[in-house]
């Protein structure tokens, strides 16, 4: 536990240190909330007469824990071209630990880059109505922070430096991102694009934010926490066993 | 001497390249080791499978009697190592970097703390603790790695190049505080190094390994005892023809580098004038004539068939600068 801890600790000191980091990951989900928002408000009709902006910020707080935490856990890429990694792998601690640790503590930066798109929803229309749900909310964004850092290691362990990075941004995490449901309600989309959705992890994530934010979701928050949880799991397991054979 | 490390037939294939070949050694406690040899020679490689780092293709390596192998965990509790590449973290001060360490190697805080001072003190690195270590020079780094290196008393401490690059003031307060933790600790240190001066002053032993193998291995009096009596070098601006001439004459044995001819003779201060005189009769050019003892760098020319300058920047060196440079 105590390495677990130091690991968290070196992450959260460099987080508070890269002012750059915190403003650059926020400000996506930031212009896309205002402008999208904003702009498609009085365009877009919900079939629950929702109010767009509304329909959009859960979508917005998942896409900043998201990109926060691919780029959390990828950043084992840079540890291992500076040399960092080496200090740690040749210490009387597991790898597993090492692991362990990159992932909560990337999850946590994940985690407040989320708080802060949802501090700033508040002043654009977001209603704590009920506390409790906020904080179902809470959970739902620590585990889609927990599955990507995870999934970034994973990726990080299999890559020798970051020019595959910006490959795996727009392959993998964007599409994740774009198909999750953020943006549009998922009963609206033809059946095979529906399908796809629903394939897709972080709709469950989005889904559960959404139940915590507005109170309804469009699938059942438990089977939301049983998928995203599960695919936490899934992927820190796998993150941990390529973590595992990582070569420097 | 009970051995703090025991080397027995070590071997390292990368493809078809054998970078470490067959090697066995033992290392006594308390013993400062060096490991002479040009680039790509397998020090590096040597070490990094001593430091759980690399497993072996073949052979077995014991540190304190634990197998390098079968408690990697184990093994690693005891050693210390300083990379030659760095592994700060840059964004962490000096103290966070040496607090991160303390804290993996699980010492308790109090402890920690104490040590931490007592070793940024030690390394001049006191009031420059709470900077951030981007803003360090080459130098400050280097100290920094070996303070941190020894934060959690290892038994036996490997440094991959310790000196390079730091200036020759730094250098040689390192080496006194090596020989003194050796001594006083009994810490069994292992050095690669290829400063001569460096490894003919620190270590009891060394042994130079080229293509893989250990070529010889001894104390350095010993290894510079082996070559014997006076080493003559002579500048000449035809170098060839100096050798050609004192080959013909059958005096001693000539090794030539850049422009420079050396030849070991026993009694050379008796031996010089008839040298001397061969060399004007046959109206070679001679810019400077020089007699002294064989020092480490003459042991490794007669070893190796080449200085160890020759092989510092090589291709795949001047590479890794490149790309060094290429990412800041």
């Amino acid at each position: 536990m105590d390495i677990v801890y130091t690991i968290w600790l070196r992450s959260m000191k460099r987080y508070l240190r890269s002012k750059s980091r915190i403003i650059g990951s926020i400000s996506m989900p930031l212009f896309l909330l205002l402008f999208l928002g904003f702009g498609l408000n009085a365009v877009v009709t919900l079939p629950n007469s929702e109010n767009y902006i509304a329909f959009l910020m859960p979508g917005m707080v998942a896409m900043s824990v998201l990109f926060s935490s691919v780029f959390s856990g990828i950043q084992i890429i840079w540890d291992k071209q500076f040399g960092f990694l080496k200090e740690t792998l040749v210490a009387p601690v597991t790898r597993l630990e090492i692991m362990i640790g990159q992932t909560v503590g990337g999850a946590t930066t994940a985690f407040i880059q989320g708080i802060i798109i949802l501090v700033l929803s508040l002043f654009i229309g977001l209603v704590v109505d009920n506390p409790f749900r906020f904080l179902v909310a809470f959970l739902f964004m620590a585990l889609i922070g927990i599955s990507f850092t995870a999934f970034g290691i994973a990726i990080a362990s299999r890559m020798e430096d970051m020019t595959g990075f910006q490959l795996i941004m727009n392959f993998i995490i964007f599409p994740v991102f774009a198909l999750s449901g953020a943006f549009f309600p998922i009963a609206s989309l033809p059946p095979v694009m529906g399908t796809v959705t629903l394939l897709d992890p972080l709709t469950y994530g989005v889904e559960g934010i959404r139940y915590g934010l507005n109170g309804s979701s469009q699938i059942d928050p438990l089977v939301c926490l049983a998928v995203i949880g599960a695919f936490a799991l899934a992927t820190t397991v796998i993150g941990a066993f390529l973590f595992r054979k990582i070569r420097i | 001497m009970t051995s703090a490390i025991h080397i027995e037939n070590l071997t390292r294939r990368f493809g078809d390249l054998v970078a470490v070949d067959t090697v066995s050694f033992d290392i006594g406690q308390g013993e400062i080791f060096g490991l002479l040899g040009p680039n790509g020679a397998g020090k590096t490689t040597t070490l990094s499978m001593l430091a759980t780092m690399l497993e072996p293709s073949s052979g077995t390596a014991t540190i304190n009697g634990i197998d390098i192998t079968g408690d990697a965990d184990g093994v690693r509790k005891s050693i210390g190592i300083v990379f030659q590449d760095q592994s700060l973290d840059e964004e962490l001060t000096a103290w966070e970097n040496m607090d991160f360490h303390g804290r993996l190697y699980r010492i308790p805080a109090a402890v920690r703390n104490q040590r931490i001072d007592e070793l940024l003190r030690l390394v001049e690195l006191s009031d420059r603790k709470d900077d951030i270590v981007k803003t360090f020079s080459g130098g400050m780094r280097r100290r920094l790695e070996i303070a941190r290196g020894l934060l959690h008393h290892p038994s036996v401490l490997f440094l991959d190049e310790p000196t390079l690059g730091l200036d020759p003031q730094t250098r040689n307060h390192l080496w006194t505080y090596i020989a003194t933790l050796a001594q006083e600790k009994g810490i069994t240190i292992v050095i690669t190094t290829h400063y001569m001066e460096e490894a003919d002053r620190l270590c009891n032993r060394i042994a130079i390994i080229d293509h893989g193998k250990i070529i010889a291995m001894d104390t350095p009096e010993r290894l510079k005892a082996r070559i014997g009596g006076e080493v003559v070098t002579i500048t000449s601006p035809d170098p060839e023809r100096v050798v050609s001439v004192l080959d013909g004459a059958g005096i001693g044995k000539t090794d030539r580098r850049d422009g420079q001819v050396t030849i070991r003779l026993d009694h050379a201060e008796q031996q010089i004038s008839g040298l001397i005189v061969r060399l004007s009769e046959n109206h070679v050019p001679v810019t400077a004539l020089a007699i002294h003892k064989p020092t480490l760098e003459d042991v490794f020319l007669s070893f190796t068939g080449k200085t160890i300058r020759d092989e510092e920047i090589d291709g795949k060196e001047t590479m890794r600068i490149h790309h060094r440079i290429m990412r800041h």
